[in-house]
């Protein structure tokens, strides 16, 4: 039982249509050997660019789609669904080109923005560093001024396509200790001094490209700041409001595949003389499944219409990615134990599922930093 | 080039079919663009994006219809008429094709683009009924169309290969399923499709009264197909030949 799409709109029926459509003859067929080669699927990213999906919540006029972010983020869940990676490497260029958009000069719009809203260029973005991840305040890479420029040093840990992606949102230190001493770049692809040190092998989204990034006297036109000196932190945990509620959702999209399969097998698969979903005990756990997902699938929603009508929604992101990213690990933890042996089997895709929520529960801030900012929103406002 | 291409909202073939009497359940069944009229629609679209023109797509259906003309406009498609009226229940193929062939009329053409048959009704006589109606030739079974101008020369499948034919517009052609690989809808494609123009006629707009589109077919029986689950087992040292004969045999390889 895919997503119900009976309230949406004309439009958006369509689209999601459109993205099934693609996302089940083109990127779920591909998703299995992507997963097990580590190969990047570039050739998909270059598709999504041709239907016009990697700029979907951007003005026209820089490239974009003109949609709203919840039309979006119903594009990210279907392509999860089908190829969680994919979702990801699209979630992460929105994250990039979300900064952009919303704390770019109309000229660093004109010049970052389009190319990346068309698809011609793929964004992503360095905040964590091996001494700083949950405390991103503490961040150490330094950014000195000279003349009209800038010149980093530092190292970067966990960044989704690295090196190899064309424009780069960068936080390093400009000032002094603290969150306010942080200022966010946009750095290209090439840049003499930027090196990727190291691409690390994970427990899932093996063709998510993870990255160790060097710094090492990378030059940066101050044409290229965002914002100003001392909003990168700013600019940083905004961008991440917005990508929280795309990592949630990968996570719902995930877990409605995991679900998806655990129905066709256990109506399948028959043992005692009769489908194994004729037993209350499997029942029972394929109803609390589908009961989560669909609440999952309501925060999300609810939180990108509070982004989309001009609210703040940082409380509800978090609560958005915490819930669904704790409903597919234990969606796809319990998809597995219904495939019962063939669930632990590469045969069947259920095993890769389990492994790739378990990443959804780290991204964008850990769940327990979730926890922290919702925390944080309830007793001192948001 | 003014090119037409009929465009048929069916009953989604996923889903098993109903039936409603001797007649396909459609009311609250749902529906899709006929996926063989997507061969006909990116037929279209090719022969616009190498000689200009315009694409109108034109079905004839109940009001919700509608959704396989936007699904082509989404795709490309530069306007949409839908002929609905409630004289139309139940219609069969020549009076589709009089329906059709009545609207496609009013305006000059230069092509007619249909699917060799329905992926519902399955009567593949609509296409060339219509042919008929209008006056103009047809090509039939396309599969590759070499090339097109004032005329155009085509490949037409037949069971031992093709044939190449000539022909002068304007004419009417039916496509076989795989003649191109039809495109999907981008995401800006399906916002434009909401501001392109459509028409929704009804039969007096084009000219016709309830009398021409008397139905003078009788379904008089209906069987389901019986399927066959006939087995082969090959075994044996020649069995990888035989298999291999047996897929040239049946032209899947």
């Amino acid at each position: 039982m895919p997503a119900d799409t009976r309230l949406l709109d004309d439009e958006s029926r369509a689209l999601v249509d459109m993205v099934r459509d693609f996302a089940s003859q083109e990127a779920a067929p591909a998703a299995a050997g992507y997963e097990a080669s580590g190969e990047d699927p570039i050739e998909l990213y270059r598709k999504l660019a041709e239907l016009d999906l990697t700029g979907v919540p951007f003005p026209e006029e820089y490239g974009g789609a003109g949609a709203s972010y919840l039309t979006y983020l119903l594009v990210v869940e279907e392509l999860a669904a089908a190829y969680l990676a994919l979702a990801i490497g699209l979630s992460v260029h929105t994250l990039c080109a979300f900064a952009i958009h919303t704390f770019g000069t109309d000229a660093q719009r004109k010049e970052l923005l389009a190319p990346l809203a068309r698809g011609e260029m793929l964004g992503a973005y360095a905040l964590s560093e091996p001494e700083a991840g949950s405390d991103a305040g503490s961040l150490a890479t330094r950014a000195e001024r000279r003349g009209d420029s800038y010149v980093l040093n530092g190292r970067k840990v966990f960044c989704t396509r690295g090196a190899d992606a064309d424009l780069l949102l960068v936080m390093a230190r400009t000032g002094g200790p603290g969150p306010r001493g942080i200022s966010s770049f946009v750095v290209s692809k090439g840049s003499q001094g930027l090196v990727g040190e190291r691409k690390e092998d994970k427990l899932g989204w093996r063709s998510s490209p993870t990255w160790m990034l060097g710094l090492t006297d990378l030059v940066v036109p101050e044409s290229r700041r965002l914002g100003e000196e001392g909003d990168g932190f700013r600019i940083a945990m905004a961008s991440l409001d917005s990508g929280r509620l795309g990592i949630a959702a990968c996570a719902v999209g995930l877990a409605q595949a995991a679900l998806d399969a655990a129905i066709a097998f256990t109506t399948e698969r028959e043992q005692f003389g009769a489908p194994v979903a004729h037993q209350e005990g499997v029942r029972f756990m394929l109803a609390d499944m589908a009961t989560q997902i669909e609440a999952a699938r309501r925060l999300y929603r609810h939180g990108a219409a509070l982004r989309d009508a001009g609210h703040p929604y940082t409380l509800q992101a978090a609560q958005a990615k915490l819930f669904a990213t704790d409903v597919a690990m234990r969606v796809t933890t319990d998809a597995v134990q219904l495939h019962g042996g063939y669930g632990y089997i590469t045969e069947y895709p259920v095993e890769r599922y389990m492994r790739e929520a378990k990443g959804l529960q780290i991204v964008e801030g850990t769940n327990q930093i979730q926890r922290y900012v919702i925390g944080r929103a309830l007793t001192e406002g948001a | 080039m003014n090119i037409v291409v009929c465009v048929k909202y069916i009953p989604d073939p996923n889903v098993p079919n109903e039936m409603d009497g001797k007649t396909l359940k459609r009311e609250g069944v749902q529906g899709v663009l006929d996926p063989g009229d997507e061969y006909g629609v990116e037929a279209a679209l090719q022969l616009k994006e190498q000689h200009g023109g315009e694409v109108t797509a034109v079905s004839m259906g109940p009001e919700g219809a509608i959704e396989a003309v936007r699904r082509a406009l989404s795709m490309g498609a530069d306007r949409g008429v839908l002929i609905t009226d409630p004289a139309l229940h139940g219609a069969d193929a020549l009076v589709t094709a009089t329906v059709l062939a009545a609207a496609i009329a009013r305006n000059p053409f230069d092509v007619v683009i249909a699917a060799v048959e329905s992926t519902d009704g399955y009567t593949g006589t609509m296409p060339m009924t219509m042919a008929e109606l209008l006056g103009v030739p047809q090509l039939t079974f396309v599969n590759e169309i070499v090339s097109s101008g004032d005329a155009f020369r085509v490949h037409r499948q037949t069971p031992e290969g093709y044939h190449v034919i000539e022909c002068p517009t304007p004419l009417v052609l039916t496509v076989t399923a795989g003649i191109n690989e039809p495109r999907y809808a981008s995401f800006k494609g399906i916002m434009a499709a909401k501001k392109k123009p459509t028409e929704t006629l009804s039969l007096a707009d084009i000219g016709l009264t309830p009398e021409d589109v008397t139905v003078q077919q009788d379904v008089v029986d209906l069987h389901e197909v019986e399927e066959s689950r006939e087995t082969e087992l090959v075994r044996g040292d020649d069995a990888v030949a035989r298999i291999v004969d047996y897929l040239a045999e049946a032209k899947v390889i």
